[in-house]
């Protein structure tokens, strides 16, 4: 236990040692809380707005105010012809144009129907299907205020209700994501590397002839990062509460748990990336190249798993951070119990049992 | 001796079993894979109906939100705290609420309500798919109108404006050709700035600097090599791109493939050079990986691939300023779908041109061959 206990301190030392990387390990999940807290969404605002209006009358006039007013547009652009608009598009200079054709508040008047086109930039089918809908509402609501106190007959009117984050907040969506990143990300990684360059300097046959057993060895080489990511997890735990807002509506001790076992999956796995690796080299690359794209992109952090083809669903279910973030949503911000999250547990562990007992066999067979 | 350095790199990259097959293979299965996971497309929501009232026009609204194609009707409960359930155990996103008298209210009083909640954990998502009801119920409220309007009940002679939207250079709204230009970014992005700063530290910590500082090769012919052979592999790594992107999507860029190449030729010395100054100030392999992965996460949040970048805060708008991936992205997706040409690009240009400069410079000051 002793000698253990020396392993430890000797690994700790070597992290600390190390100013430029523990002030990452430490200022990584800081930035990023930040970052996604606060400019990271994925609602659309401020979208720039060129108008032609060869019309300039007090209809048109007052549709435009409306659409400036609003928080979702900015009017940057005037045109004086309908050729101008291809041009406006191509320098990426607006994202839609309003278009009113001449005398639009005479026809209004007089023939009693008058014709805006919205153009909008869907290359960005998103915004552009969002920003089409706003401005159709302003110019609705600017017609429904001609028609007067007409009530139109029929109506259901729909109540909205949305649960969990009523504001729509980006950051109830992306807190548990920034979690399942920066665990994942610090224990695997960290984990391979320390590994492998004991293997690639050599050192770890001395260590592997050393009276003390190689499972301890390894095991003295997680703790210091299993440490520093449970610092982590609080830290990332008390910015979003304090700083962010979001909430820990349900268990605590049941979010820690799991984050705990989530940390042990994460270090697993980068002692089966160190088992299949050869060299530094390699090791980071797959923890830093490969790891990133599908913990940001099939967990569910940013693109809901819901809308993805089947086969990408599935392929999704062998993402670790996919289950912890859906454990962490269920824990954090829908207010649910430990019970809720059974499943979830059950399958982390279960991952935890495969890349440990890989890794065992890998490292088994290195060692004849 | 350009010649004989570019070579020694490539003799360098190809005998690590590991690397060439990630420079091939990285920019295939990126592109083959993630555009189809990086989607807002909604579609196949799942619905949870609660149907208090049980008459036709309940059982109308309904059909019509499955026939919709946004959504799928996944269960039919009794109450809502049921209903709750459901979305607590992630078997629906959406609740519709139908009140007991819904018909009754609808024809006498013409006017009925209905609820409608949406799991907003994913506030886009839950604003998006609960927007789809409420177009759903106001579209058939709409009808029930006009049926009664045909029977003589109503009549309107309001002036109307009449909105006619239009969305251009991608009509059919397919998420993947927003995404598809914005990945090829990244994919570049990742493998010449990731080499790079893994590459001459690792030359430290390997031993061969030290064989290198000893010859008379300069400061700047060392550096430019590097840049060079990172060059070459950046080309290849965009060319697979776009056939990728040609052959699986049958995607083709509107405007000239040349003016992608040409600021894909010059984003690529920017982010080589990047990556080489972190090289450079780094005593060790991981640590140069910490800090071009602290960078990159921030450069490619902030550079407008995922979400929009007027949509960010001011301080966060001025950090994508000096951010050299949005640029990029923003040639790349304007090429690609709008058609823009080289001239409709010089801010762009200039931008990247000044990141190259500034980067390389700062790469080649940096380095010591003393060390």
């Amino acid at each position: 236990m002793k000698q253990f206990l020396t392993f430890v301190k000797k690994e700790f030392h070597h992290i600390f040692r190390d100013h430029r990387t523990m002030l990452i390990l430490l200022g990584m999940p800081i930035v990023e809380i930040i970052l996604f807290g606060f400019a990271i969404t994925t609602e659309v605002k401020n979208t720039t707005v060129a108008v032609l209006d060869p019309s300039h009358d007090i209809a048109t006039r007052h549709i435009i105010e409306e659409i400036n007013a609003n928080k979702y547009f900015k009017i940057t652009e005037y045109i004086n012809n309908s050729q101008d608009i291809q041009q406006v598009f191509r320098k990426n200079k607006v994202a839609l144009v309003v278009a009113f054709e001449p005398n639009f508040y005479q026809e209004l008047l007089h023939t009693g129907k008058a014709q805006v086109q919205l153009i909008a930039d869907a290359s960005d089918p998103n915004t552009a299907t969002t920003i089409t809908y706003y401005a159709t509402r302003i110019i609705n609501d600017y017609q429904q205020q001609l028609m007067g106190q007409n009530k139109v007959p029929y109506q259901i009117t729909p109540n909205v209700k949305l649960l969990f984050n009523p504001e729509m907040k980006g950051a109830y969506n992306f807190v548990p994501g920034v979690l399942g990143m920066i665990l994942m990300l610090i224990c695997a990684m960290m984990t391979s590397i320390a590994i492998v360059r004991e293997k690639e300097t050599g050192t770890m046959e001395v260590l592997l002839v050393s009276p003390i057993k190689p499972i301890l060895i390894i095991l003295a080489k997680m703790i210091p990062y299993f440490i520093i990511s449970c610092v982590n997890l609080g830290t990332i735990l008390l910015l979003s509460v304090y700083v962010l807002g979001v909430p820990v509506a349900g268990s605590l001790i049941g979010l820690i748990t799991v984050s705990l076992l989530f940390i042990i999956v994460s270090l697993s796995l980068g002692l089966l990336v160190s088992t299949v690796t050869r060299t530094q080299l390699a090791a980071m690359l797959v923890s830093g190249m490969v790891f990133l794209l599908p913990v940001i992109l099939l967990s569910g952090m940013i693109f809901p798993i819901e809308n993805m083809p089947i086969w990408l669903q599935r392929l999704s279910d062998i993402i670790p951070a996919k289950w912890y973030i859906q454990a962490v949503k269920a824990l954090m911000i829908e207010g649910l119990g430990i019970m809720n999250i059974l499943r979830e547990m059950g399958i982390l562990i279960l991952m935890t049992l495969v890349f440990v007992i890989i890794s065992m066999k890998k490292f088994n067979v290195r060692l004849d | 001796m350009i010649k004989y350095l570019i070579e020694k790199e490539f003799k360098q990259i190809s005998r690590n079993p590991f690397l060439p097959r990630l420079i091939m293979f990285y920019p295939l299965i990126v592109l083959l894979i993630f555009p189809w996971a990086a989607t807002y497309e909604i579609r196949n929501i799942n619905l949870c109906v609660v149907d208090n009232d049980h008459s036709t026009y309940s059982q109308q609204l309904v059909e019509k939100a499955v026939s919709s194609g946004y959504f799928r009707l996944t269960a039919i409960e009794p109450t809502y705290q049921q209903a709750m359930q459901q979305i607590e155990s992630k078997k629906a996103n959406v609740i519709l609420e139908i009140p007991p008298y819904f018909k009754r209210d609808l024809i006498n009083k013409q006017s009925a309500d209905v609820l409608i909640a949406s799991n907003a954990v994913n506030g886009s998502v839950g604003g998006l798919s609960s927007q789809y009801m409420v177009d759903i119920v106001n579209s058939y409220a709409a009808g029930i109108r006009k049926k009664w309007a045909q029977t003589g009940q109503t009549a309107s002679t309001q002036p109307t404006i009449e909105v006619v939207s239009q969305n251009r250079f991608n009509p059919f709204l397919n998420y993947k050709f927003y995404m598809i230009p914005a990945m090829m970014v990244m994919v570049l992005t990742i493998m010449t700035g990731f080499l790079p700063a893994l590459n001459i530290v690792s030359e430290k910590e390997a031993g061969t600097m030290e064989q290198i500082n000893v010859t008379p090769v300069p400061k700047f012919t060392f550096i430019f090599s590097k840049l060079l052979s990172y060059w070459i592999i950046g080309f290849f790594v965009i060319s697979i791109s776009f056939l990728v992107a040609w052959i699986v999507y049958g995607f083709v860029p509107t405007g000239y493939l040349s003016t992608m190449y040409a600021f894909a030729g010059i984003y690529i010395l920017a982010v080589s050079g990047m990556g080489l100054i972190i090289s450079n100030y780094s005593d060790t392999m991981q640590q140069a990986l910490f800090v071009i992965f602290f960078f990159m996460i921030v450069l490619i949040l902030l550079s407008g691939l995922f979400t929009p970048v007027n949509s960010m805060p001011e301080w966060a708008q001025w950090i994508a300023a000096f951010n050299p991936l949005k640029y990029f992205i923003e040639v790349m997706r304007s090429v690609y779908l709008k058609g823009s040409q080289f001239s409709d690009l010089l801010p762009q240009f200039f931008a990247l041109i000044g990141f190259a400069t500034f980067f390389n410079a700062w790469a080649i000051m940096s380095y010591r061959k003393n060390n």
